[in-house]
């Protein structure tokens, strides 16, 4: 094995929390990934997951608690700090613009530029960014309609590859992916997990959010769960059953110490 | 990097031309220029009827004429609106910029002093665009709040300006020159050539492009259909001006502004960010769009074209005066943009739209006019086309969301 591929701890969280208005929404979370791992983060609705996710994006704040990336603590105080660290994010909501068509989602504050008059005047390269978004896209194996088709005439489940493929694009280090096979279909949500699967392997470290346990159990190499706000298990995957983990989310277990 | 031409498995076949293309467009709810191309048409037929007078070269030559400040100010509120905003200020700043101007003028009366006026004045719009972009975006305050005091306010500003004097006749001839001019003849055409050229060269390098990275490219024979398309109105339209005094030089300039910006939408980074915001703020957000620079900018742009306007208008009609910019002027230019098929919930419209709205609005008042039509019918008519245009915005735009897009 060489240098590169020892796993390294890419993010970890540490005590996290935070509030809106009356609302204690985190209340201590802690977790980690490191390079290469698929860490899946489960919990009931409201636990805690799309906000911690939001901390991590630097869309959002957190009250008090450290983030680290690669062993540094980092002020995430904005999405563009984080994906200067090459932390990129599916969001639930999927935050892709319906008037744009693939290619600009794709490289939305990104775009590629070329000159035309040089030194003055420079206009958005579309033909390149289709052309370096087609072989990546491939290697993925991800299959989308024609990169001009505008995402408003998307199924649901295209726009939501098309969410993926743009953090997979971009993200260098690290990939949340919050819910991302929530509106998928079978064959849809098989080729997400593979996704995962290949992003993995090309050693970034992911997290996903996920309400499936099956899909979980298939992707993920360990498994955080929240609950009220605050981390209350972390398992390894081939050392706990569907069972544990769904007694863990709904509070039927004992809370397991860290 | 290898060229992989296409992508694999396309689910959506939109290869072969215009049908799809359609679809694509009326899936997405994104009609572009076609209905507002089919209502002038009718609307010129009915006047022509009506009139046989209306579609002659003098009478065009008036409409474009007629046209240029409200067309100004739409390319402006075009912006506004893609980021799903709303400026209700455009026509107090072109009043605000034309009594500057005047004012100015009034003691500089060589060309140099006109330009230096014009400057002033221009400066005095994007000024007033920087506290409002501020207000809005700093402070957070609705556009529409922001904007209608502001408009108030700008009313004070040019009746303190004007004071006891009330109308300020232009009597510095550089600025009366820019509504009496018409371009010679042959300039017309070498402007038509000109454009044709730049077109073909776009449309045909973008295909040279797409084909050199391996991308799918329009087909040749389509592109060379619409160059000729292009031509063809083209020619008419210098023909047709030709036949009475030639360009007029203030629809020159308003044809330019809408070249101008209708570039910076399409092709800039600038432009792009303005569509993604009106897409979706969040998302642009998120994608790392410094979302409130593009914000702020949007409003000196709507200002600072307001002022162009302002500066237009003044020098068609010869006089500023307190109740310059305050009529339907500000009614007309949001309408112009949205009959145009700009969208009022943003993200989706175009600054040719805006020239084609305009077109629209000026054929009806220029035809009712002719036809000696009174007030009372020309604002019912005009009333009744703008909530047909937004009903229909609105409608789309509800059957997009029932599709789940
Ligand atoms: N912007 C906000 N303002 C106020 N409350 C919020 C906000 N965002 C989240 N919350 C609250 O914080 C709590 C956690 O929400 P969060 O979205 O993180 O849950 P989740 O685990 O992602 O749930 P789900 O599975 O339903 O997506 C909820 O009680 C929610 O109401
Ligand atoms: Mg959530």
């Amino acid at each position: 094995m060489s240098e590169a591929n020892r796993p390294r701890e890419i993010l970890r969280v540490e005590n996290l929390k935070k509030r809106f208005g009356a609302v204690q929404a985190l209340k201590g979370v802690n977790l980690h990934v490191s390079s290469g791992e698929v860490l899946a983060l489960v919990g009931d609705n409201g636990a805690g997951k799309s906000t911690t996710i939001k901390m991590v994006s630097g869309v959002d704040q957190p009250d008090e608690g450290t983030i680290s990336i690669e062993g540094r603590a980092v002020k995430l105080n904005g999405p563009s700090i984080a994906e200067a660290l090459g932390i990129q994010t599916v969001y639930q909501d999927l935050a892709l613009c319906d008037n744009l068509d693939i290619v600009s989602n794709l490289f939305l504050g990104k775009e590629l530029k070329r000159p035309l008059i040089p030194g003055v005047l420079s206009v958005v390269d579309k033909e390149e960014m289709e052309k370096r978004a087609v072989p990546v896209l491939d290697s993925l194996g991800i299959h989308l309609p024609p990169l001009t088709t505008p995402v408003a005439s998307l199924s649901g489940g295209q726009r939501q590859t098309v969410a993926v493929a743009r953090a997979v694009l971009w993200g260098s280090k690290l990939v949340l992916l919050d819910e991302p096979t929530a509106a998928l279909g079978v064959a849809q949500t098989r080729s997400v997990l593979n996704l995962i699967r290949t992003l993995a392997k090309k050693d970034i470290a992911v997290l996903v959010i996920s309400h499936n346990l099956t899909d979980v159990f298939q992707v993920a190499d360990r498994i955080t769960v929240l609950r009220h706000g605050e981390t209350v298990a972390h398992y390894k995957n081939s050392e706990v059953t569907n069972e544990d983990v769904v007694a863990a989310i709904t509070g039927a277990s004992r809370k397991v110490e860290m | 990097m290898s060229t992989v031409p296409g992508q694999k498995e396309p689910t959506s076949t939109n290869d072969e031309g215009l049908f799809s293309s359609i679809k694509v467009r009326l899936a997405s709810g994104d009609l572009g220029l076609i209905p507002v191309i089919i209502a002038l048409i009718v609307i010129w037929i009915v006047f022509q009827i009506l009139n046989p007078h209306f579609l002659d070269p003098r009478n065009l030559s008036n409409l474009v004429q007629q046209i240029v400040d409200i067309g100004t100010l739409a390319i402006g509120v075009t912006f506004v609106l893609l980021l799903g905003e709303i400026d209700l200020s455009i026509a107090a700043v072109s009043g605000v910029s034309a009594g500057i101007l005047v004012i100015l003028a009034t003691s500089w009366t060589g060309p140099f002093g006109a330009i230096i006026a014009i400057i002033i004045a221009i400066l005095s719009g994007i000024a007033i665009g920087v506290f409002q972009g501020l207000w809005v975006t700093l402070i957070g305050v609705p556009a529409f709040i922001v904007t209608l005091a502001g408009s108030l306010g700008y009313q004070g500003i040019l009746l303190a300006l004007l004071g006891d004097t009330g109308t300020v006749p232009v009597i510095n001839p550089t600025l009366l020159a820019i509504s009496s001019t018409y371009l010679p003849g042959w300039l017309g055409w070498l402007l038509a050539a000109i454009t044709v050229a730049v077109f073909a060269w776009a449309t045909l390098g973008q295909r040279q492009r797409r084909t050199q990275k391996g991308l799918k490219a329009t087909p040749i024979n389509q592109l060379m259909l619409r160059i000729i398309g292009v031509a063809i109105i083209t020619s008419i339209v210098v023909l047709t001006l030709n036949l009475y005094k030639g360009i007029p030089l203030s629809a020159l300039i308003l044809i330019l502004l809408v070249f101008i910006f209708g570039f910076v939408t399409q092709s800039t980074l600038f432009g792009r960010h303005v569509y993604a915001l009106g897409g979706n703020a969040e998302a642009a957000r998120r994608a790392g769009i410094k979302v409130k620079w593009v914000k702020v900018s949007v409003f000196i742009l709507a200002a600072g074209l307001a002022a162009v306007g302002g500066i237009l208008g003044a020098s068609r009609l010869g006089a500023a005066s307190p109740a310059t910019g305050t009529g339907d002027l500000l009614l007309l230019s949001i309408a112009a943009a949205i009959i145009g098929g700009t969208s009022l919930f943003g993200g989706r419209g175009s600054v040719y739209n805006a020239l084609a709205g305009a077109l629209v609005l000026g054929s009806v008042e220029n035809g009712m006019d002719l036809l000696s039509a009174p007030s009372s019918t020309k604002y019912l008519i005009e009333g009744a086309i703008l909530l047909i245009a937004v009903t229909i915005d609105t409608l789309t735009r509800r059957r997009r969301i029932k599709a789940g897009r």
